[in-house]
């Protein structure tokens, strides 16, 4: 019998789930008001939550200290395009690993993924004295470069649990239906892959958009994204609650607006395999 | 113009031999059923035909030609998947589409193509919906449609009817039987259901452990089993099978009689002696199930209903003519 579910039940567990939603979203949503805040008010004790003097000051003030739109477009070079390298490699890999698999196919998967259990401050100073010795140091190829090779495993993982979802007897049934190895690619592989490839890339770009290790020690201004930007505002002079929270908003804004319009992409890509 | 030969197809996989040698001769037209248990390697012999598996050694011949090195697509076969392989994204028309899509047929061509086949299959309410949209019949149904479109010189068939209930499989069995003999294409056809074999058959490869081990028409399976394989294999209950003295009185180290051959007479003289343990009571059959001391359990088939039950002593009679006889390397002795 099925379970019931009473009106009760769904009225509490509604709110329990907009309470913690709320509680995860609070972070973000304090760190938007406070770049509404003069710097005085931002560190006030009682804070105020609405009620404050509202003011765009602080995001005049952190545009004409820093070039705002300098860094957002390293941040969509680098995180473009380490994605798009990184979805080129990823793609042929997880196919070949999907559908013809040898004995080594599962050690080499592990192996890929155990590159990330590594911290990575553990290789900092190998990187970092390669890069300085081959002039890649503060530069967007450099950062495109690490990005890449740091969420291939990530991409290649996901590619693979997508393609193994696609039924191999589709594909044979492609074959046989006089399907060459590219149209059997374009008009039976893609559209059933198209989900799960819009997921991979747009969580990768959202890892390489936030990104923070290597963006701050490889770059520090002439290929800085918006990492380095928001650093920047903690300085040895103090710290600029307000300024920090508008660069920060400023900085994550893009990435959230893609994560708002694409969440029904990125649900089921995270969730993909878990549910059959 | 559909003439399948095997000769000598051999396939391993890695130090696994699956297919050890298989010889055979499909003539056009026919409907051939590969039956056997499972591992016996019958599917892998039908990917093999298809081109989805590379053989290891032998040639396998369409119409003459020998196809071993040509991609699936080249052959001209097209095949019918256990669990249907429809497109997901693609409508049941777009699916059934597909093949011919592919093949440069032109627009008309192939919308008069897909509606004619879907008239034939009663697949023309459905033609623009989407596979999850149906029922597993019409499912399968939408991959038969796929398979004729293309007029093939050959259907492959793998056990397309095991996902289907009982009572469905029974009328789709019909149907492509009826539909195979209407189209007058060689058809090749995989199940493990001797049921299946039996009834849709022209001829029957049975197969065990990689090898063919009898190929003839279902009736001379039945009548004349080449060995002690196929005589357990074919039929339905099991053929008993004695050893021992009684089966060195008829010159062999093993006889077989198939329980619709045993005549089952209470208290009756002569015969093997033995008592009920189950009797099943079908109405239109009894099944006695005897347990004849050192003959074993003995299964008796009676048409009809047969007022016996457990501890009744009863005794079984072989009909002379249908004793079948093995040899000690279990192969069937002719008189």
């Amino acid at each position: 019998m099925a379970r019931m579910v009473t009106t009760r039940n769904k009225v509490i567990s509604t709110t329990a789930a907009w309470l913690v939603g709320f509680l995860i979203f609070f972070p973000i949503l304090w760190m938007v008001l406070a770049s509404f805040k003069t710097e005085l008010e931002a560190f006030a004790i009682p804070p105020s939550f609405l009620f404050f003097h509202w003011t765009t000051e602080n995001y005049v003030t952190v545009q004409e200290r820093s070039d705002y739109f300098h860094h957002a477009l390293n941040s969509i070079i680098i995180a473009g395009g380490s994605t798009l390298i990184a979805m080129l490699i990823a793609i042929p890999a997880a196919w070949s690993m999907a559908f013809s698999p040898t004995k080594r196919t599962k050690d080499v998967l592990l192996w890929m993924l155990s590159t990330k259990m590594m911290p990575p401050v553990g290789v900092l100073v190998p990187i970092y004295l390669i890069f300085r010795s081959v002039g890649l140091l503060d530069t967007r190829a450099g950062l495109i470069f690490i990005l890449c090779l740091g969420n291939l495993p990530i991409v290649i993982w996901m590619l693979f649990t997508y393609f193994k979802e696609i039924p191999k007897d589709i594909l044979e049934a492609a074959r046989m239906d006089g399907a060459t190895i590219g149209r059997e690619l374009i008009y039976v592989l893609t559209p059933m892959a198209v989900p799960g490839l819009a997921s991979t890339l747009l969580l990768n770009l959202i890892l390489a958009w936030n990104e923070a290790f290597w963006t701050l020690n490889l770059s520090t201004l002439e290929a800085a994204p918006l990492t380095v930007f928001i650093a920047s505002y903690s300085s040895p002079e103090g710290l600029f609650w307000a300024k920090l929270s508008a660069a920060s908003t400023l900085a994550i804004a893009p990435i959230l607006v893609l994560g708002w319009f694409s969440q029904r992409q990125l649900v089921r890509g995270l969730t993909f395999g878990a549910v059959k | 113009m559909g003439q399948i030969t095997l000769q000598g197809v051999q396939k391993s996989f890695g130090p696994v031999h699956i297919i050890k040698g298989a010889d055979l001769e499909i003539a056009d037209g026919s409907f051939v059923v590969f039956v056997g248990p499972s591992g016996c390697g019958k599917t892998t012999l039908l990917r093999l035909i298809a081109g989805l598996e590379d053989v290891t050694g032998g040639a396998i011949l369409i119409d003459g030609r020998n196809v071993v090195d040509v991609p699936p697509a080249k052959r001209g076969l097209s095949m019918v998947f256990q669990s249907y392989a429809l497109y997901p994204h693609m409508s049941v028309r777009g699916n059934i589409a597909f093949g011919l899509k592919m093949a440069g047929v032109t627009r008309d061509e192939i919308n008069r193509k897909v509606e004619a086949a879907a008239a034939t299959l009663n697949l023309t309410p459905y033609l623009e919906r989407k596979p999850r949209e149906l029922s597993g019949g019409q499912r399968q149904r939408v991959a038969i449609g796929r398979a004729i479109v293309r007029e093939p010189k050959a259907f492959l068939f793998d056990e397309p009817l095991s996902n289907l209930d009982a009572a469905l499989r029974v009328q789709m069995r019909l149907e492509v039987t009826r539909l195979q003999k209407q189209l007058g294409t060689t058809a090749i056809y995989v199940t493990h259901d001797q049921v299946e074999a039996m009834t849709m058959a022209d001829k029957i490869a049975v197969l065990n452990g990689g090898k063919i081990e009898q190929y003839g028409s279902p009736l001379e399976l039945y009548e004349k089993p080449a060995n002690l394989f196929v005589a357990g294999f074919i039929g339905s209950p099991k053929m008993n099978f004695v050893t021992g003295e009684l089966a060195k009185q008829q010159g062999a180290t093993t006889i077989g009689v198939r329980p619709e051959h045993l005549k089952v007479e209470r208290n009756g003289q002569g015969g093997w002696h033995g008592t009920v343990s189950v009797a099943e009571h079908l109405g239109s059959d009894t099944f006695l199930y005897v347990d004849a001391g050192p003959q074993g359990v003995l299964t008796a088939r009676y048409i009809g209903e047969l007022d016996l039950h457990p501890g009744d002593k009863v005794s079984l009679i072989p009909e002379p003519a249908r004793i079948h006889r093995f040899d000690d390397s279990g192969k069937s002795i002719r008189a």
